[in-house]
């Protein structure tokens, strides 16, 4: 058994009592801890709501994978399970919300955004409720799962929605910042999450604020624009090109709507090319919101690089980011192909 | 605090206040010139008997916590709403005169947003009763005693959602919600037993874990009666009350048509029809229920 398959049977399992076991079962294989952060989403929640009694939070079934249990350990009484009905639970949200709550509602992203995309638009974001609607193993993330449990047009859908923001978080430390910024948003947000053991990017947790993008490294040659779960691949391409002497900025876009445009801008004046990374489809999401901007600017070299207009391949996730040049190699190869260009 | 109970409120008055929202529905359609009456009448002894008699409300605290909710889920009957509102006091009944124009506060459907004493938007068929179901939770997570009222059209209890809620209502035994069903039989295609049946209501209702009463929807002392039983039920289960009623009812013209879901009464029609809703209700002709 390879670790990538143990990975992938930790999906459904998560990492309560099971996970102490796993963890230890990998920890035998040798796969360093600090590598693999446990999902802090249900004690992150769980700590702020120590002092904040608006804070309720619900989910789908997946108690397990998205470690929401651990705030249901520590809050019973705030925390409902509504069972394989996700409309349901965007919508009775809605309803607590309206209510003074502050609900956080999880499930995977293909279920959360792209099934409730409507519950998010009509009963969260257009009533102005303070839902918070999360969507983990968000992307590809799920691997040979398939497309049915992959979310790679939810940032596309839900970015057009008036009076709803939309972040990705990018690792741990990161979801912690979002979480601790978004209860004193006002309105509905549509947080976006990995599998929860996300490569490290923030070694502490970032001081965040929904309007600014996050640059992570400077850089005159280009910038790589990334989200999500591709921030640490694009750190990792810079390195790598930094090598041959190529100096790239990164950019962690966490807010996708609504976009930093004045990050976009300085990235393009200052560097002169653009590379936007994202696992999501090539249309509709961080690459669009990025070409939006630049539409209004002298033109620059610009690449979205993401995945193609199709329904991916079978695959476990690291074999898929291969695939997709969604790894260190691919993105160090496309941000070689747009540096040709600008040339 | 306890709960003040409805049947303070005479007969002849709530009968007078289902006339009013029934009159206030065919004023304000012809400033649409469009409006949705006859999924109105087929509510207004509903509503009235709701909102002048049983529900703990208070129109100069819209915002008071401890209120009872109520979600209009058949949105497109908010048009019989919005007078109510107005006639107590939530705003200015002036205020009525823009609806549907330009930056008006009152559309078609209900924007919590902008309405004072709304509790929540609705539009979209199969939403409102997740929306209750989320209302009774925090009351019951708050300490409050407050109930949440969902009225439900029939047609709309063909979404999935409805049955997600109702299923999820009857599992956390939400006490504290109220479902009134306006069965008036007909959706925008026919009739609804037509289109896709619902029947048996109450056994569905009540294989969900629901108390279940059914009622004529337009008894104004049938109404009362249901009402007082939500007081005296110690089930600890989510309440329904399925009110068998009429689309149209009040306008001859308009009981059980098919053409009246949408419509604009222009004219002598317009003359004619408040002055039959003026005259009070009349005994249904046999072959409108047909």
């Amino acid at each position: 058994m390879t670790t990538e398959m143990q990975d992938e049977s930790e999906i459904f399992r998560g990492t309560t009592t099971g996970a102490t076991q796993l963890r230890d079962k990998r920890s035998v294989r040798g796969t360093p801890k600090a590598g693999m952060p446990a999902f802090v989403l249900g004690e992150e929640l769980a700590d702020l709501a120590e002092t904040d009694p608006r804070i309720v939070v619900g989910t789908a079934d997946l108690a397990s994978a998205n470690r929401t249990n651990d705030f249901r350990d520590r809050h019973p009484h705030r925390f409902v399970n509504f069972s394989i009905a996700e409309k349901n639970m965007i919508t009775a949200a809605a309803g607590m919300a309206s209510c003074g709550l502050i609900p956080y509602v999880a499930t995977f992203a293909s279920f959360s955004a792209i099934l409730g995309a409507e519950q998010i638009r009509t009963d969260c974001a257009y009533p102005r409720m303070n839902v918070r609607v999360l969507g983990s193993h968000s992307g590809m993330s799920m691997g040979f799962y398939g497309s049915s449990h992959h979310a790679l047009e939810d940032l596309a859908m839900l970015r057009c929605i008036a009076d709803l923001k939309v972040v990705c978080a990018t690792d741990a430390n990161h979801l912690r910042a979002v979480l601790r910024a978004s209860v004193e948003h006002p309105g509905a947000m549509y947080i976006r999450l990995g599998r929860g053991r996300d490569p490290v990017v923030y070694d502490t947790v970032p001081d965040i604020s929904f309007d600014r993008a996050i640059r992570l490294r400077e850089g005159q040659d280009l910038t790589i624009i990334a989200c999500g779960s591709q921030v640490r691949a694009a750190l990792d391409a810079a390195n790598e090109l930094q090598q041959d002497g190529i100096s790239a900025r990164v950019v962690d876009m966490f807010t996708i709507d609504t976009i930093d445009a004045d990050e976009v801008r300085s990235a393009a004046e200052d560097t002169g090319a653009i590379l936007t990374v994202e696992e999501h489809n090539i249309t509709g999401g961080l690459g669009s919101a990025v070409a939006e901007v630049l539409l209004d600017l002298p033109r620059v070299p610009f690449r979205k690089h993401g995945v193609p207009d199709k329904f991916v391949e079978v695959g476990p996730p690291a074999a898929l980011y291969a695939h997709y040049r969604l790894d260190k190699a691919g993105v160090t190869e496309v941000a070689r192909e747009l540096l040709a260009r600008k040339a | 605090m306890t709960r003040t109970t409805g049947g303070n409120v005479s007969h002849e008055v709530l009968e007078d206040r289902a006339k009013f929202i029934r009159k206030e529905t065919v004023r304000l359609s012809r400033i649409a010139g469009a409006g949705h009456y006859s999924s109105t009448f087929s509510c207004a002894e509903l509503l009235a008997s709701l909102y002048y008699d049983q529900m703990r409300i208070e129109p100069t605290q819209p915002g008071w916590p401890e209120r009872d909710r109520f979600v209009m889920s058949k949105g497109h009957a908010a048009i019989g709403l919005y007078p109510v509102l107005a006639d107590l006091g939530y705003y200015d009944p002036s205020e009525l005169d823009t609806y549907t124009r330009l930056g008006s506060n009152f559309g078609d459907h209900p924007d919590m947003k902008k309405g004072r004493g709304l509790d929540f938007s609705s539009g979209s068929l199969g939403h409102g009763l997740s929306v209750g179901v989320g209302m009774a939770l925090a009351g019951r997570m708050q300490s409050h005693d407050f109930r949440t009222y969902v009225m439900l059209g029939d047609g709309e209890l063909s979404e999935g959602q409805i049955w997600e809620a109702v299923n999820s209502a009857g599992h956390f035994k939400l006490r504290n919600l109220v479902v009134l069903v306006d069965v008036n039989g007909l959706s925008i295609d026919g009739h609804t037993e037509d289109v896709m049946s619902i029947e048996p209501l109450g056994d569905r209702f009540a294989a969900f874990g629901w108390d279940v009463q059914r009622i004529d929807g337009h008894d104004l002392t049938a109404i009362r009666h249901a009402f007082a039983a939500l007081e005296r039920a110690d089930s600890g289960k989510p309440q329904v009350i399925i009110a068998d009623t009429v689309k149209g009812r009040g306008v001859a013209r308009m009981e059980m048509s098919l053409d009246w879901h949408v419509g604009n009464l222009v004219g002598e029609d317009y003359d004619d029809v408040m002055a039959e809703l003026d005259a009070g209700l009349k005994p249904i002709e046999p072959e409108a229920t047909q």
